[in-house]
This record gives structure tokens, C-alpha cells and sequence, in this order.
């Protein structure tokens, strides 16, 4: 156990987190250049891309240090946006020591911040490492002054390295084996087992990534998932080497995996402590939470062909996604779909994504909703997450929303826009705390619904990135509610209905028409667009119909060409979706709650 | 039903700066070409049992001369049989002609002349890059006049950047003076391989807005209507219907057309192929006794149904649906009844007679129609 080291590495966007842990897999020989493949722990597209993880990835790094002795390093990476804090929660957990990657010419920025708080929460050795020394750019004079002065950590303790150019990396090696404390455990005490993330995998099952705190796990084990109280034997244990390795055993200390036979990662859950049947431990890991979507929006395909293909595509897709939750839901606008929830915007994005590349779908997202309460006038209770069950507004005894407590942190000098972009978000009972001079934790709460859509980006502009973000729901609370209903040339499309707040309604409106103004392209027709509570209109926008659009000659040598190019829009417009006699195109869906700044 | 022939003639002096017809500014390959040409049309003898129209277009057609022009009429009618009243076409550049060249124009048996004339607005031949002033012009129309052709169409363009619908209408004016058979008013296209798509790519020059556009094209519309033209295509408009280019009516109808020479097009049916679009290319697979074809392709039903719908609704006489549905087997009353029922209320159809015509509107967005 003194030779293993569990860490990770925490960054802001873009600081070269993918681009160090690449550099170090190289050093470390796990894989042979020719088969390397930059940005190796990022394995989606989507990932590489955006430039974010959205998995946890774990390798095992063997490494010889100076001294001789030979180590095992395991690196976990953890996703980087709110949406999966609680998955980043679990993966620190799982670690001694984390490498706080600063960008040597943006220097500390507001997720470099938030991670290093969320890391301290874990008592976590911290290295600060100052990457990109090679740009032009680079000021690591400056850098060193903000983390003594902006993170309170010992400047002289950080390490210089250039991930692109790989100089440095041999020095984080040997500060890893250092610096980090080796795990501590009983490999002889009851099994305590924690599973910081889990995979599909098409012949295996779910293989289960974790790490041991207590006891040993070997191969015919019966294990119990202590919260889900589910049993399994272990059909194979083994470390993340490239390719996976097995072994015999996962002691104390140890990060590994695990395969018994579970059948969809949906089985297993993130946070969830492993004992022995025959031995169990009294009491779970701490930390655990049962991980529940928040954000609700159905998916229609876009031919109505296509829907035996998307409903087992989204069987496949949940194979390898616990958090995703769904079930079959109609339109009348938008034909057979599937109503599923995300645990926030960005997974909903990511789920649209895949779904398109990885299963060569085109679908169609309903305006996404959060889960609202209804206590009718005879008692009974509603949790509605989607506006097509809105129940009879004469029924409507009481109408409650899901509020959230958000963290924010930022620098002093955003305090006024930050509280005024609350404010406009109906943020309440705020409290206020300065953890280090200049810089402001704010804590305050506020209505779900307002928060999951352009909240953390406008946060993220008007602090200009410096402002850090994380919510935990707190209650539901009671609120005046109205149904938004979308118009389109007259007919009602209910799959842009959105529940809002009635003192936001009618700006909601305005903005809803103005963006499916923008999303909608110019057809043949003069499109209306309405907006309206409970039949009134409160917002109209108007698309001007084409005038204008004709090639101007069209002789023997144009003719294919012109073919080709309507058969593009043709296929263009059958990603649209047809309600009456327009085409809505995808995005619009979505933008529709997208305000002016994002 | 019956099919034409077109030959292109890729031979310019110069390059206009919105041309990307296939063309070389070279003359030496000329008397080459000819031969090309003239083997060219062997290895099609038979194909058709007749053609009723030849078009010889470019390129500058004009850049040949008489004798090489007939050179090559009358190695099409050797090979192939033309009917007697056979619409024998030819587009001209106004700088190459004069009156004797236009006599001896009319006696190699063409009978439709073609003037390139653009704008009678020297700021716009320019800017398009015409090697030709307004004069040459007018003195063009009167020469081809006078040497007795009854069939004479004039091309101009509109939509120019600068270019106000004062200036547009008075080329109009200038143009209706020589009350000629045939009228073409292209808008101007911004072709992205030519010096002008390059420099509207670049933001180097300011085309005018959609409404300035469409008003160009109702206006045009509108005077020419009003002072006796049929507006019978997108961009054409003729005397009376004799007037009415047969050549090209065959284009949107689907009826078969042969071309020959670099670049062509030629349809069967439902193939369609096209010659290399490089005058050398062309020239050397000819001499192996190759048909100089770059590509071919067979087209489906499907693509041959959204080509009738699209060119039919570039035509005044638009689709007529019977004909729609046993040519290619899709009923467009039933299966667009109700966008079809849209674009009638909104005035950019008609239907009558088992027929959809475009109502003036509808041709000015008829490629958006035909994505119903």
C-alpha cells in the first residue's frame, strides 16, 4: 500500500488538463507510441471537442521514481462542469493528493478556485502546477502570487511544466510520490469499497470503477451494494493499466474494477459502498447520494419511421448512462417520443448529441422543464415535469417549485452584477461570506427552473469567467405558476409549451417568439408566432416569407447541379420537423429559453 | 417531343467577371476544336430520329467566323436529321459583329441571333467586365436587324451591385426600343469560382437586398408584360409565343438534348452526361476515338420528379399534372393538397385545368416551391 498514490488532476477549462495526463501516460510507457492518441482519457468525440470530460476515466501508472522504488499511480479524471459535481465529489473522494493545473498566462480562474475548494473538502494533498510555461504569454511570476494570494497556497510548493512540450512531467512523478500520502486501510477489515464510476461494457457487463478503503475483493467473492442491498459474485477484479489487467485481488487502497455480472450500469450506483455478504460492514462510505435528473424534456424523431430505432437506441444508450431516466410520452405536434431526464442542461445536450453521432439519429428535443408540485383543490398531488400534463388551472389548489441553495464564489468587484443577475433569477435569502480578501462566496436560493437554463453562463460572462458555481435542491416551495403556450401560424405546438412563473410569463413569451424567430428560417409563408396564457395573446413575433429565391439561369449545364443542391435542402429540411405547414428546425427547441447573452 | 442540339463554343478574348461558363481565352485551339467537334457528332450519328433545334452557344460563338460556324452547321446536318423548320440559334457578342458578319451569319441558315448586350449603362459593362460599350450595342441589334433576322433575342442583366432600379429600367427602355422577338433578364449570380464571387466573398463588393431584387425582377416583369412580352420563364420573355425559345423550352421539359463540345450537357431521358470541361481533355479523347465524357449519371425517378417540379415552375405553362403523374408516377394534387392549397391562397399558384402555374410571385421564389 506505501507504494500506491491516488490522485487527480482539477483545472479550469482549457488549463491542459487532457494534455499533462496524456504526457504522463507517455512517460509512464503504459502505452506504445505509435497507438497513442492525444487527449486519451477524453475517448468520446463530444469530449475531445468541447474540450471537457464528461466521464470519469481511471489509469494505473506504473513509475519508477528516483529513489528507485517502484510505484503505482492511479489517475482518476473527473468531469468538468456542475451538472456532474456529485461524480466529481466521488472521484476526489477516492484520492490522497490532486494536481491543481493553473494555465501559466490566464492564471487562477474560477473553476481553478471551486476545484480547489471541493478538493479541500476532501482533505487532499494539493500540487499546484503552473502549465504553459512555453507560451510567449506565460507570466509564472504572476501566477505564483495569485496562488499564495487568491488560494492561500505556498507558492515555492508549485511545479512548472509545459504538458505540450512535455517538460516538467518526470518532477510531477516525483511530487506525486512525495507529496501525496499513501492510502491508509486495513486490508484485513470488512469490505469498504467505493464506486466512483461505472461503464458498459458490450461482453463484460458493467464494470464497476472504484476504490477500497477497507478489506480485500478476489474473484468469487459475493459482493452486496449496500444501498441498492443487491448481491453479486465477483467474476473478475483488475487495476486500469491500458489495456485493463486482471488480478487476483483489490485491496485497501487500491483503485480497480470490478466485473460481476451487472448487467446495465443502471444497477450499480455512483457513491454506493461494496462490502462482502458473508462480512459486511455496518455502516456505508459517506457521501452518498442517490443521483436523481432534474431537467425534463421528451424526444421525438424526427420521421415518425425512426421511432422503433430511437426507442432501442435509447435502450442502448442507457446501458452506459445511470442518470439518464425515460419513459414513452406523445405529442400531438411532434408524434411518438420519449419523455427523459438529465441531470442538467449539459447532459441533455450530450444525450442529444450522442444519440445523433453514435447512433445516427435525428431527433427532436421539447422545451426542457423542471419537475413542478400540484396540490389539486380535492388533496391529491402532482409532480408535473412536463407542460402537456398541466392540470386544469380551476383544479390548481397549490403550485410549487423546486428551489435550489447555489454556491457561487467570484471576485469582490462582480458582487453587483452577480447579485443583480439573481435578483432577476427571484434569488432569496442570500448570505454572504469573504473566504480570502477579495473574493466573495455568495450563497443564495432560487427557483430550479431559472437557474438550469442560462443561469451558469451568464454567471460564467459576467464574471468573466471567474465565477464558480455548484447548487445542491433544497425544497419545493410555493409559486404562481401559468402555462406558456407557443403558437405557430395559430396552432398551439405543445411540444413548446413551457410552466412558468406568472410575473415572468409575458416576458418569457417575448423571448420565446424572439428566438424561435431566430431559429426558424424563412419559408415559403408568412409564419405568425404567438404567445399566450391561458388563450391570451401576451407576445407575437412575425417571419417574412421569402420574396426572393430563384437561380436566375437554368440551362443544360445547371440543371444537375440545381438538382443536387435542392436535394441538400430537401434532406436539410427532413431534419426539420413539420408542424402544419412549417418546419421547425431542432435547435429551436432549445433555444427558446436561451436568453439575450448566452 | 423532339430533341436539340447544343454545341458549345468555349472561346473568349476575355473573361467576364461573372462568367463561369467554361471558356479559354486562347483562339490558337480553334481550327482543333472544329475538327474535335466535327468527330464528336459521328460517334452520335443515329442517336435521335430527329432534332428540331441547334444551339450554338459559348463561350463567344461569335469569335468564329462564318465559314467555320458553317463548318460545323453543316456537319450536324450530315449527321444528324433536322427538321425543316429546324429554331438554329447563336449567341453573339455585340463588339464582333458588324453588318457584313451578320449577313453572313444569316446565310449559314441560323435564324435566331442572341445578342449579349448586358446593360446599356456603361458603369455596369464595365463593372461586369464586358469588352463591349453601349454603342457596339445598339449597333449590333441594328446590323443583325438589317441583315434580315426576324428572331432576335436580347440578353441583360440585373441585380448588379451599385446598379438602382433607375438604371435597370432605363436598359429596359433602351432595350423595348428595338421591340426585339426575345428577351432574357437574368439577376445577376455571384458564382463563388468567378472574380465577382470572389470579391463578394471578400465583402469587396455590396450585392443589392432581397426586397431591392425582388423588386427588379416585378418590375421587369411587369413593363414587359405590360408592353407585350410574356414573361414564359423565370428569366424569359418573348413577343409572342413563336418567339419563345424552343431550344431551351426543352431544358424544362425533360425533352432529350444533345451537346457536343467541352463542357456540354446532354440528356436521354434519364441519363444525363457531360463532355471534360477542358478544351485539350476534349481534343485528345476525341482523336483516341473516345467520347469525350467526364461523368455521367442515370437518374432515379425521385430525381427525376424533383427536376420536372423544379423546372416546370420556372415555366409560365407550369406542371401539367396529369402529364406529372404518368411521367413520374406521383400525384402531386393528392400528395401536396394541402401546401398546395397554401400557395394558392397566398397567390403564388394557380390551379386550373389539372394544371399548377406559377403566378409572377410564385416565379420569383419558384425554387422554394419546388421543395413542397
Amino acid at each position: 500500500m506505501k507504494n500506491i498514490r491516488n490522485f487527480s488532476i482539477i483545472a479550469h477549462i482549457d488549463h491542459g488538463k487532457s494534455t499533462l495526463a496524456d504526457r504522463m501516460i507517455q512517460y509512464c510507457g503504459v502505452v506504445e507510441d505509435r497507438n497513442f492518441k492525444n487527449q486519451i482519457l477524453d475517448n468520446m468525440d463530444i469530449e475531445r471537442e468541447r474540450g471537457i470530460t464528461i466521464k470519469s476515466q481511471a489509469i494505473t501508472l506504473p513509475y519508477r521514481s528516483r529513489d528507485g522504488k517502484d510505484y503505482i499511480l492511479n489517475l482518476i479524471d473527473t468531469p468538468g462542469h456542475v451538472d456532474f459535481s456529485y461524480e466529481v465529489s466521488r472521484s476526489l473522494a477516492s484520492c490522497e493528493g490532486v494536481l491543481l493545473l493553473i494555465d501559466a498566462a490566464q492564471g487562477v480562474q474560477a473553476q481553478t478556485v471551486a476545484n480547489l475548494y471541493m478538493a479541500m473538502e476532501h482533505d487532499l494533498e494539493i500540487i499546484p502546477v503552473i502549465n504553459k510555461i512555453d507560451l510567449p504569454s506565460a507570466d509564472v511570476d504572476k501566477v505564483m502570487e495569485q496562488i499564495d494570494s487568491e488560494l492561500g497556497l505556498d507558492p515555492y510548493a508549485s511545479l512548472p511544466c509545459s504538458a505540450k512540450e512535455g517538460t516538467g512531467v518526470e518532477e510531477i512523478l516525483e511530487a506525486i510520490v512525495h507529496r501525496i500520502p499513501p492510502p491508509k486501510g486495513d486490508p484485513e477489515a470488512e469490505l469498504a469499497t467505493t464506486i466512483f464510476d461505472a461503464h458498459y461494457d458490450p461482453f463484460r457487463g458493467t464494470i464497476i470503477h472504484c476504490r477500497v478503503f477497507e478489506g480485500t475483493i478476489r474473484t468469487g467473492d459475493i459482493i452486496r451494494l449496500m444501498h441498492d442491498e443487491t448481491t453479486h459474485r465477483v467474476e473478475e477484479v483488475g487495476s486500469f493499466l491500458l489495456p485493463r489487467q486482471k488480478k487476483a485481488s483489490l485491496s485497501a487502497g487500491d483503485v480497480g474494477y470490478i466485473i460481476a455480472g451487472i448487467k446495465t450500469v443502471s444497477d450499480v450506483q455512483i457513491g454506493d459502498t461494496i462490502t462482502l455478504d458473508k462480512r459486511p460492514r455496518k455502516e456505508p462510505l459517506p457521501g452518498f447520494r442517490e443521483s436523481k435528473p432534474v431537467v425534463f424534456a421528451s424526444i421525438y424523431p424526427i420521421a415518425s419511421d425512426d421511432y422503433e430505432e430511437l426507442a432501442m437506441s435509447l435502450e442502448k444508450y442507457k446501458l452506459n448512462d445511470a442518470s439518464f431516466v425515460y419513459q414513452k410520452d406523445s405529442s400531438i405536434a411532434l408524434g411518438q417520443g420519449f419523455r427523459c431526464g438529465f441531470l442538467g442542461l449539459l447532459h441533455l445536450e450530450i444525450v442529444q448529441e450522442r444519440l445523433e453521432r453514435e447512433y445516427n439519429l435525428s431527433i427532436i428535443l421539447s422545451v426542457p422543464s423542471v419537475r413542478y408540485r400540484f396540490t389539486l383543490n380535492d388533496g391529491e398531488v402532482l409532480y408535473i415535469d412536463n407542460p402537456a400534463y398541466y392540470p386544469d388551472p380551476m383544479s390548481i389548489a397549490t403550485s410549487e417549485e423546486p428551489y435550489i441553495r447555489a454556491a457561487m464564489m467570484f471576485p469582490e468587484r462582480y458582487m453587483g452584477a452577480v447579485m443583480k443577475l439573481c435578483k432577476e433569477k427571484r434569488g432569496e435569502n442570500s448570505a454572504l461570506s469573504y473566504p480570502s480578501p477579495g473574493r466573495i462566496e455568495l450563497v443564495i436560493e432560487m427557483p430550479l427552473a431559472d437557474v438550469i437554463y442560462d443561469f451558469y453562463d451568464g454567471l460564467k460572462s459576467i464574471t468573466q469567467g471567474y465565477g464558480s458555481f455548484d447548487y445542491d435542491i433544497i425544497d419545493y416551495r410555493q409559486s404562481s405558476l401559468v402555462l406558456l403556450d407557443i403558437l405557430v401560424n395559430g396552432d398551439r405546438v405543445d411540444a413548446l409549451s413551457q410552466i412558468v412563473y406568472r410575473g415572468s410569463a409575458r416576458e418569457r413569451g417575448l423571448r420565446a417568439c424572439e428566438r424561435l424567430k431566430e431559429e426558424i428560417p424563412r419559408q415559403m409563408f408568412k409564419i405568425a408566432i404567438q404567445g399566450a396564457v391561458g388563450g391570451e395573446i401576451i407576445s407575437r413575433t412575425t417571419i417574412s416569407a421569402y420574396r426572393k429565391d430563384v437561380t436566375a439561369k437554368c440551362y443544360g449545364g445547371d440543371i444537375t447541379r440545381k438538382r443536387k443542391l435542392l436535394e441538400k435542402q430537401k434532406k436539410g429540411k427532413k431534419r426539420m420537423k413539420m408542424v402544419g405547414s412549417v418546419a421547425i428546425p431542432q435547435s429551436a427547441f432549445i433555444a427558446i429559453l436561451k436568453s439575450d447573452n448566452t | 417531343m423532339i430533341p436539340g442540339i447544343y454545341v458549345h463554343i468555349p472561346f473568349c478574348l476575355s473573361k467576364c467577371a461573372y462568367c463561369d461558363f467554361y471558356s479559354v481565352t486562347s483562339t490558337k485551339k480553334i481550327p482543333h476544336f472544329i475538327e474535335s467537334i466535327l468527330k464528336e457528332m459521328e460517334m452520335y450519328r443515329g442517336i435521335f430520329n430527329r432534332f428540331d433545334t441547334l444551339y450554338l452557344g459559348g463561350g463567344t460563338p461569335s469569335l468564329l467566323d462564318s465559314a467555320q460556324l458553317a463548318e460545323i452547321i453543316d456537319g450536324i446536318r450530315k449527321c444528324f436529321p433536322l427538321s425543316s423548320d429546324t429554331e438554329i440559334t447563336i449567341e453573339v457578342n455585340p463588339g464582333d459583329l458588324n453588318r457584313k458578319a451578320a449577313e453572313s451569319l444569316f446565310e449559314t441558315g441560323i435564324n435566331r441571333i442572341s445578342i449579349g448586350v448586358q446593360s446599356f449603362d456603361e458603369h455596369i459593362l464595365s463593372f461586369l467586365g464586358r469588352r463591349h460599350s453601349s454603342i457596339d450595342a445598339i449597333s449590333a441589334i441594328e446590323d443583325v436587324q438589317n441583315a434580315g433576322f426576324g428572331n432576335i433575342g436580347l440578353d441583360l442583366i440585373y441585380g448588379v451591385p451599385g446598379q438602382d432600379l433607375e438604371s435597370w429600367m432605363n436598359t429596359l427602355r433602351k432595350a423595348l426600343s428595338f421591340r426585339p422577338e426575345h428577351l432574357s433578364c437574368y439577376q445577376l449570380t455571384l458564382e463563388p469560382s468567378t472574380p465577382l464571387g470572389r470579391k463578394y466573398k471578400a465583402g469587396e463588393i455590396d450585392p443589392p437586398d432581397e426586397d431591392l431584387l425582388y423588386e427588379f425582377f416585378i418590375k421587369t416583369s411587369e413593363l414587359l408584360e405590360a408592353s407585350g412580352y410574356t414573361h414564359y420563364e423565370v428569366s424569359n420573355f418573348a413577343r409572342d409565343p413563336e418567339f419563345m425559345s424552343r431550344h431551351n423550352r426543352k431544358y424544362w421539359d425533360h425533352t432529350p438534348y444533345l451537346g457536343l463540345g467541352p463542357a456540354a450537357h446532354s440528356f436521354s431521358g434519364n441519363r444525363r452526361w457531360w463532355n471534360h470541361r477542358c478544351v485539350d481533355r476534349y481534343i485528345e479523347e476525341v482523336n483516341k476515338k473516345m467520347p469525350p465524357i467526364e461523368k455521367s449519371e442515370i437518374l432515379t425517378l425521385k430525381q427525376l420528379r424533383l427536376e420536372a417540379l423544379y423546372l416546370g415552375l420556372r415555366t409560365k405553362m407550369g406542371i401539367n399534372l396529369q402529364d406529372f403523374s404518368e411521367r413520374y408516377s406521383f400525384d402531386l394534387l393528392d400528395k401536396k393538397n394541402v401546401v398546395l392549397g397554401r400557395l394558392r391562397e397566398e397567390g403564388l399558384i394557380t390551379i386550373l385545368d389539372n394544371h399548377i402555374y406559377p403566378t409572377r410571385r410564385g416565379l420569383a421564389i419558384s425554387d422554394s416551391l419546388s421543395l413542397i
